[in-house]
């Protein structure tokens, strides 16, 4: 940097500490973000990105876009998923893998999102929900594929 | 406007009656140092109270509101949490300097607080070099901070109280220099006089003007440093020093340091709405006799409480404003800047009385 004057230095300094104290004002009269978490529970939302827990998401028929590949399982530094799958004849007779169940230890889980970055159909996502506080750490484990679904038929 | 006196003078001659003139004197010590006490305590809570309320809302925060409505019991289960805990002793310390030290920052912060006018007749310790008293008093504080870091047997406070030594002793320079340019324009020492003066004449720093104004600004500066807050608390920064010169403290000897820093602020905001912004001295617009009717209708102490809350607002608005100082640029800014423009607010003042350019 470079050296000034006495009374240049001294004018710059005033006045940036003066630049200061106007953004600090301004920020002292805008609307605070305090979330107050207990009591606006049935309003809070949770902003987009966060990543609160992995879920499959399913479509009206109960369908998901899982092919059971198995690359999420691989990919997880934490062993968090387990999938377990099947091959299992078609209707028009080729055998395929099938998606028994996806099962996800949330208590593992440490929300890198490397399952769902390379997910290559983008079956898996993370939803908002943030109150997943249990007693019991086996609850923790959840299947993700609802009962009775399949996999979405290609277009 | 209400003088304090006349509640003070026929209690002072009741009491003679009742006593006799030197046991009515005790009697009157106690019942000020009692009263004192208690608006110490007060004004740590509202002070402890104001500054998280005021640093949240600077940081886009609510602040403490879960305790009482608003958050007003925050404030008092602190206090009993800090007279609850337990006060260790530890090995290896100087026994007898590390528990005298709190009592020394502490005794030095009330005496201060004492010399605050509080209305016109309501002053605790006035007499005609006051100011040369305050000054005097407030200095003893550091010797407290400085045996606090030296018997602690603890680096970290030893280099906080060193600090704290250089720092406080620097900025008393242009405190004193600041203190002086107002005398300079009063011409007495005696806070009482230096009120009433105001009173008449209106506020010092409208008689001062092109001088009172930066003498206002850097008295603020300076006092700020004194009370080792603000953008100049490296005597306790937590992230180099964990607590600096009190690290070593616990329960209510940590409490007195924590009471007497809050209370220096109170000290040093009611100083400078005494010196420059008139005490309990109204707010008078000559010609304008309605208004200053009413002004005059309000109590002083409302005034100088007021006076000094405003005072308070702005330090703790540029208290969360600026980072922290590394100590030579503090003690760059006390020696290169702030001396040099004292001095020559003390002479451009002294020229200002004597070419009678001053209201």
């Amino acid at each position: 940097m470079e050296q000034q004057g006495y009374f240049a230095g001294l004018m710059g300094g005033i006045k940036s500490l003066c630049t200061g104290l106007k953004v600090t004002m301004r920020e002292f009269w805008t609307p605070k973000i305090t979330e107050r978490y207990p009591e606006n529970r049935k309003t809070n939302k949770m902003f987009e990105r966060f990543r609160g827990q992995l879920i499959l998401p399913h479509n009206e028929l109960n369908e998901h876009k899982c092919v059971g590949c198995g690359i999420c399982q691989m990919v997880c530094p934490n062993d968090t998923i387990v999938i377990k799958s099947e091959m299992r004849e078609g209707e028009d007779g080729k055998k395929r893998k099938v998606l028994v169940e996806h099962v996800y230890d949330h208590g593992r889980c440490m929300y890198c999102m490397l399952c769902v970055t390379s997910c290559p159909h983008g079956a898996l996502a993370f939803d908002n929900e943030f109150e997943y506080a249990v007693f019991d750490r086996t609850k923790l484990v959840k299947q993700l594929n609802h009962p009775g679904s399949k996999v979405q038929p290609k277009k | 406007m209400f003088d304090f006196s006349d509640v003070t003078t026929p209690l002072h001659a009741f009491l003679s009656r009742l006593l006799g003139e030197s046991l009515a004197v005790v009697t009157e010590c106690v019942l000020v140092a009692v009263a004192l006490i208690s608006i110490y305590a007060v004004f740590a809570m509202i002070m402890i109270y104001a500054e998280r309320k005021v640093c949240a809302a600077f940081q886009c925060r609510i602040g403490p509101d879960r305790v009482g409505k608003w958050g007003w019991l925050q404030v008092i289960s602190d206090v009993l949490k800090m007279m609850t805990k337990e006060v260790i002793n530890l090995r290896q310390t100087d026994r007898f300097l590390h528990r005298i030290a709190p009592f020394l920052v502490v005794t030095a912060s009330m005496t201060t607080f004492a010399c605050l006018p509080w209305n016109k007749g309501a002053q605790i310790i006035d007499f005609n070099v006051g100011v040369f008293f305050f000054l005097a008093v407030g200095s003893v504080g550091v010797v407290g901070i400085l045996l606090a870091g030296w018997s602690s047997n603890n680096k970290y406070s030893l280099i906080g109280a060193m600090r704290s030594g250089a720092q406080i002793i620097s900025y008393e320079l242009s405190i004193g220099m600041v203190m002086l340019t107002m005398i300079c324009l009063t011409g007495t020492m005696s806070f009482s006089e230096i009120c009433q003066q105001q009173a008449d004449l209106g506020w010092n720093i409208f008689r001062g003007h092109i001088i009172a104004l930066p003498a206002f600004i850097i008295y603020l500066i300076a006092g700020n440093a004194e009370c080792n807050r603000g953008p100049f608390d490296l005597p306790e920064s937590e992230s180099e020093l964990t607590a600096g010169y009190h690290t070593e403290y616990s329960g209510m000897d940590f409490g007195y340091y924590y009471l007497a820093e809050y209370l220096n602020i109170v000290v040093c905001a009611g100083i400078a709405a005494t010196i420059f912004l008139g005490g309990w001295a109204p707010f008078v617009v000559p010609g304008l006799d309605g208004f200053n009717e009413v002004m005059s209708m309000i109590p002083g102490f409302v005034w100088f409480v007021g006076k000094t809350f405003f005072v308070i607002g702005l330090l703790l608005w540029q208290r969360w404003t600026f980072p922290r100082l590394r100590i030579d640029q503090i003690l760059t800014l006390e020696w290169k800047y702030l001396i040099p423009i004292s001095m020559t607010l003390l002479i451009g003042m002294a020229l200002l009385v004597s070419f009678g350019l001053t209201f």
